[in-house]
């Protein structure tokens, strides 16, 4: 025999943050709680609520409610989720047992993945270039490679693991993608013909652009594009188109011809 | 999207730049020709379908849009990406209206083609920092508490080629890699809370059951905030173009983390370092250096029409339309301008106004054939208003692919044709 449950009681499905509802334009304090940051900061506030103690715990301990739990799904087995857990971070977390050389790798490369990416990662075609390109990155036709933009190894090597040979995804050994990523390495300088990489190995490879990458600051460096009142009357000189579109002609062609003005 | 895509674009670019002739006085993308008429269906005289019957019911068992509006369709740029199974097609925004995307419509950005998934072989894996690692059957996901959101989805690279000037003319293809769709589905947090997270625990890694197995990373603060695994848009399943059966939704978000096909979430207290997430979908500024992380697609909206796939047919009466978004909240003003950002007037916006969602707006004017250069500027409820393509690039440069949400200018000419320019 059934019973209503509470289930519609969840928080998650009762209409969330009601508050935002009907909020008038401009009331709110401009940006410095929102975005990525908001989370942070709300952890933090509530960290630090917690170190102060008193007075503020007793806050948290009122909007903390226990999950309910709905018994549905199964355990995964750890069988389950080896088969599955191919990630791999920069600390090397994740990557499995095996190791493989540049030179054995050279052949694998050669066999399986210069087709499209070039003999010497130079890319063939329009498929991305691996190697080269150091110095181009603040330059007018910035180049991207393993060499000249990747910040972390474990970026190469997760992205082979899973995703390549285009096509043929997850058909590598293990130790065939140790070597496959050691070659492509070598390509970019960043490790000598000798080189073995394995889990030993790992925390050896430097790559040469990791200190490139900041996170997102845009709402600091971009601070003035919050602005409740912009100019909404002769806020520029006249106006000079100088560039078309039309002049660049790459745009796709429909065969049909349009109609002007009636 | 990729780096080549543009790089390609650029070199296009330039050889426009030096001169190539601008014979294509057609150009201006997939305009199609007004209709000619048929006097025979017109009054006086009595049209063929007042006459006779029509086709029966169950003839059209998923029904189609009319064959007169072939214009409604998905368009790729070939010369962008090396090959089609990992490329994007760009939603047909010239041709529609209101603020929702037809599930046939939205554009797609696949990394190793389209995931065929049998339902009956669909598993979604929960583990890592949480105290039971869990997986899920399709059926199991759709049994438990799910929640209804329409929400805008932004290809991060959306306008991405835009950045050194005007190059493609259509809205399409400007401003195409964004959709808005109602979702259904299970919020994560309910799932988390099903797992366990463990008090250490910071980020989430959402990966794809696709051949590219697509991998983000997500704060974990965001995943209990407002994301969704859903497997339902507008009401029917998810298309396969849309990670049929099951995609992660992250409002507000750049569209890359929107893993789809989802298969694997996993709680860690770090984040990966994906390649989308460290060479791809990080936003290279001048001098070299890289904004990561950058998720939050900021407040942007563009007139749909008119627009060069769209010119404007008549003298008098007119109406600009246009769409507005932000992953800040929700969109509060639209403000149009038709002499290129010197005056501007508030647009009125038409239809619901949805947390990170997509906004419909009009401004009504009188057209005498004079030529004119539209714009339109989105606020959002954090006090964000679009910047001119040229103040974004006074902090960004050019070089960064992602996050272009300039402002638009399309000129309309005497003719009543539309196209893309860059104005100074």
């Amino acid at each position: 025999m059934s019973k209503w449950v509470k289930a519609i009681r969840h928080p998650e499905v009762l209409g969330r943050r009601p508050s935002l509802e009907g909020r008038r334009p401009g009331s709110q304090r401009p940006f410095i709680l929102r975005g990525p940051l908001r989370g942070h900061l709300r952890m933090m506030v509530l960290l630090t609520a917690l170190f102060i103690g008193g007075l503020a715990a007793p806050a948290l301990a009122q909007t903390k409610t226990t999950p309910r739990l709905y018994g549905i799904g199964r355990a995964a087995t750890a069988d389950q989720i080896a088969g599955w857990d191919i990630d791999v971070r920069p600390d090397g977390q994740g990557a499995p047992a095996g190791k493989g050389s540049v030179k054995e790798g050279e052949k694998v490369y050669n066999e399986r993945c210069a087709a499209c990416h070039g003999e010497f990662g130079e890319s063939a075609g329009r498929w991305p270039q691996l190697a080269q390109g150091k110095g181009t990155l603040a330059s007018h036709d910035p180049v991207k490679t393993v060499g000249s933009y990747f910040a972390h190894l474990s970026s190469v090597f997760d992205y082979i693991r899973r995703a390549m040979p285009f096509g043929d995804a997850q058909s590598l050994s293990n130790d065939e993608l140790y070597a496959v990523t050691a070659y492509v390495l070598n390509l970019n300088d960043i490790v000598d013909d000798k080189f073995v990489l394995s889990r030993k190995t790992w925390g050896q490879v430097k790559m040469p652009n990791q200190g490139g990458f900041y996170d997102d600051d845009r709402e600091k460096t971009e601070k003035a594009f919050w602005n409740s009142r912009p100019c909404m009357k002769d806020c520029r000189p006249p106006v000079k188109i100088t560039g078309h579109a039309q002049a660049v002609d790459v745009t796709p062609d429909d065969k049909d011809k349009k109609g002007g003005v009636e | 999207m990729s780096d080549d895509l543009t790089r390609t674009s650029r070199r296009k670019f330039l050889a426009g730049a030096a001169g190539l002739s601008a014979a294509s006085l057609a150009a201006g993308g997939a305009v199609l020709p007004a209709r000619a008429e048929n006097a025979k269906n017109l009054p006086p005289n009595v049209a063929d379908w007042t006459k006779q019957l029509g086709e029966g019911v169950g003839t059209r068992a998923y029904g189609q849009p009319s064959k007169f509006e072939k214009d409604a369709v998905r368009r790729t740029v070939p010369w962008l990406t090396a090959t089609p199974e990992s490329s994007v097609s760009f939603t047909p925004l010239h041709a529609l209206d209101g603020i929702i995307t037809p599930n046939g419509l939205c554009f797609e950005r696949h990394h190793s083609g389209i995931a065929e998934v049998d339902p009956a072989d669909y598993r979604l894996m929960l583990h890592g920092m949480v105290d039971k690692p869990l997986i899920f059957t399709l059926d199991e996901l759709k049994r438990l508490p799910r929640v209804n959101k329409i929400h805008f989805l932004e290809c991060a690279a959306n306008s991405g080629m835009e950045w050194r000037g005007a190059q493609l003319n259509g809205v399409q293809y400007t401003h195409g890699m964004v959709h808005c769709v109602q979702y259904t589905g299970v919020p994560l947090k309910l799932l988390l809370e099903q797992a366990g997270v463990q008090p250490k625990a910071k980020w989430i890694m959402a990966e794809g059951g696709d051949a590219a197995a697509m991998n983000r990373s997500i704060p974990l603060a965001k995943a209990l905030d407002d994301c969704i695994v859903a497997y339902r848009s507008n009401g029917e399943m998810l298309r396969p173009e849309q990670g049929y059966p099951v995609r992660l939704v992250v409002p507000g978000w750049e569209g890359n983390v929107w893993v789809k096909w989802l298969r694997r979430i996993k709680v860690g207290d770090q984040p990966w370092f994906t390649r989308e997430e460290t060479s791809k979908y990080t936003d290279l500024l001048e001098d070299g250096k890289a904004r990561q992380f950058t998720f939050v697609m900021d407040a942007k909206s563009v007139i749909t029409a008119p627009s060069p796939q769209t010119p404007v047919k008549q003298k008098g009466f007119n109406i600009v339309s246009g769409l507005a978004w932000s992953g800040r909240g929700k969109i509060i003003r639209v403000d149009v301008s038709l002499d290129g950002g010197r005056n501007w007037k508030p647009a009125r916006i038409d239809g619901p106004v949805f947390d990170k969602a997509c906004v419909r707006f009009y401004t009504e004017f009188d057209w005498q054939g004079e030529e004119l250069l539209l714009q339109s500027r989105a606020m959002d409820e954090t006090g964000y208003v679009q910047p001119s393509k040229d103040a974004l690039r006074k902090i960004r440069g050019v070089n960064s692919i992602y996050h272009n949400n300039g402002i638009q200018t399309w000129a309309l000419k005497a003719d009543g044709e539309v196209e893309n320019v860059e104005v100074g």
